[in-house]
């Protein structure tokens, strides 16, 4: 086949709804994005572990450290689904792992914030994983099989943390005047960051266009933005807290939020490096790897010796 | 009214489990590889869920309004009584295994004696505690083979860790006060232990070491400077702020 007719293959089955799956022709473009967003994505989960992490040890009782733990336990096993989704597109986990820890890769910006408090982690899992779920809701219909099919599962356990999440801040609103303004506090802190998940508005968004041509992303930054802002601007009520936004209020023409302005000198910022943590990220990603050469080694030595003694008897 | 002996053995099960699970968590997000940080995570949530069990039967056993809560984060070091086995740093990941193994090794075989126990609880709790522990120690004894046979580096990182936490096994066999009467045969339960853990160290080309003097006190409340920083950390919300809800 030509390269032409193979491309006219690949966008009829885009058209057709019909999966990418990894033996098939596709554009090197197509390939190279997938590559971006998938492991951008994996890394994301894996620096996510490190905010959270902090206070697994520090969990107020026996049953929040099991669910924490449990939940950072989630985010390392979705990494493994993505990493392994993106060995799909040619390029293995150790150059995916290294493009993050050059500083070539980014990962979800977010995660350069610092967890002060223990409602911080009742607000990244309401907050964080409730943007995560609109992004990753949408995923599950994106045109590369492998990632889709990674991302219902994922989609299923992310929901049972946002649940969690709220679950838990919901205990603080109804608890102590301190415990009411350390979820105050945790609310006002991640609620910025969080819309900045979204990523740049639509009019800046570089890579916007033809993922969406591809279908590998199906709704604008600016549309996943507007539906958080209405769901959470909803549950929050609930809390009895506010968020902190003087401009939110309901705009019954548009049925929908109406609201202020994110700050984008500081994403642009948190982007470029210069976050609360992202030199801790790195550095803690780093650590863990490079100490962990030497079992990785000793693994695989381990395992030919096995082999070739298999051999020899 | 309530049976002391078997409260302290109880709460002396709960905090064995609670401080090793709460040492593993700590490489959670820190793991040499990704399969590897899942896998040592799972025997930490393993070994909390243990100690959750036995720490809510002691509180049904006190009946006082205790719960699991109030004997994890409201105790003194003086009043934990964990192994010091479990209490000692994590290290690297040679040392961890084989902390992890040399534990999982005994807890296989006293649970094993312990789920025929008179007491119907702890012989339930260990019934059901089992399997996970037979998964952690076919883990801990995989790493301890891959490691001592694996390249020299990771041999000489083994040796290492035997030296470190060997003097911190003896301390299980000798019973304390409260496990004289518990129907646990202590003696019996080191003849096969040090028989399994000879098998395993010497498939991974290292020994057993012999005459090493034995560190004892933590069944008893007298531990090592670790567990005054453990607790630090783990009671501390509880501790600054108490008595919410959380």
């Amino acid at each position: 086949m030509t390269e032409q007719t193979s491309e006219n293959v690949f966008l009829q089955k885009i058209e057709a709804e019909i999966k990418i799956e990894p033996k098939d022709w596709m554009p090197d473009a197509y390939r190279k994005t997938n590559i971006r967003q998938i492991s951008q994505h994996a890394h994301s989960e894996i620096v996510g572990m490190l905010p959270e992490g902090n206070w697994i040890s520090r969990a107020p009782s026996l049953k929040r450290k099991l669910i924490l733990l449990a939940k950072v336990q989630d985010e390392a096993g979705h990494g493994l689904y993505l990493y392994s989704a993106c060995e799909t597109l040619g390029i293995t986990r150790e150059e995916t792992i290294n493009d993050l820890h050059s500083g070539k890769a980014k990962y979800a910006s977010i995660f350069n914030y610092p967890t002060l408090s223990w409602a911080d982690i009742g607000a990244i899992g309401w907050l964080v994983d409730g943007a995560a779920i609109m992004n990753q809701v949408m995923l599950t219909r994106t045109s590369y099989g492998p990632y889709a099919r990674a991302m219902v599962k994922i989609c299923k356990e992310e929901s049972f943390h946002q649940r969690q999440g709220f679950e838990s801040l919901l205990v603080l609103s109804k608890g102590t005047e301190a415990q009411k303004q350390m979820c105050q506090d945790a609310i006002n802190r991640w609620w910025w960051p969080s819309l900045m998940m979204f990523g740049p508005k639509d009019s800046e968004s570089t890579n916007s266009d033809q993922s969406m041509k591809w279908k590998i992303k199906r709704k604008s930054n600016d549309e996943l933005r507007q539906s958080f802002v209405d769901m959470i601007a909803e549950q929050i009520k609930l809390l009895s807290m506010k968020l902190p936004d003087d401009k939110l209020k309901w705009n019954k023409e548009k049925n929908q939020y109406d609201w202020g302005e994110i700050n984008w000198d500081e994403f642009w910022n948190v982007i470029k490096g210069n976050g609360p943590c992202n030199k801790e990220r790195i550095a803690a990603r780093s650590k863990a790897w490079e100490e962990g050469e030497w079992v990785r080694i000793a693994a695989k030595t381990y395992a030919e010796k096995k082999i070739n003694k298999q051999v020899a008897v | 009214m309530m049976n002391n002996n078997l409260f302290n053995y109880t709460l002396h099960l709960a905090d064995t489990t609670l401080i090793l699970g709460q040492r593993n968590a700590a490489w959670c997000g820190h793991g040499p590889v990704l399969e590897q940080d899942i896998a040592i995570t799972n025997i930490s949530l393993d070994l909390i869920g243990q100690s959750r069990s036995f720490y809510q039967y002691a509180a049904t056993q006190k009946a006082d309004g205790s719960t699991e809560d109030s004997f994890a984060y409201l105790r003194s070091e003086r009043e934990f009584k964990n192994c010091l086995l479990v209490e000692q740093p994590n290290g690297d990941w040679a040392q961890t295994i084989l902390r992890q193994f040399l534990f999982s090794s005994f807890q296989h075989l006293l649970f094993q004696q312990l789920q025929n126990n008179k007491d119907a609880t702890l012989a339930a709790i260990a019934e059901k505690s089992l399997k996970e522990v037979t998964y952690h120690l076919r883990w801990s004894s995989e790493w301890v083979i891959r490691l001592g046979d694996g390249t020299e580096e990771s041999r000489n990182k083994m040796l290492k860790a035997i030296t470190e936490l060997w003097p911190f096994t003896g301390e299980q066999f000798i019973p304390a006060t409260y496990e004289e009467n518990m129907g646990i045969n202590l003696l019996s339960i080191k003849e096969v232990w040090l028989k399994k853990v000879t098998d395993i160290l010497t498939e991974a080309t290292l020994q057993v070491p012999e005459n090493i003097f034995m560190h004892t006190g933590g069944k008893n409340g007298i531990h090592t400077e670790q567990l005054g920083f453990i607790l630090t950390e783990l009671q501390y919300i509880q501790k600054t702020y108490p008595g919410c809800e959380w």
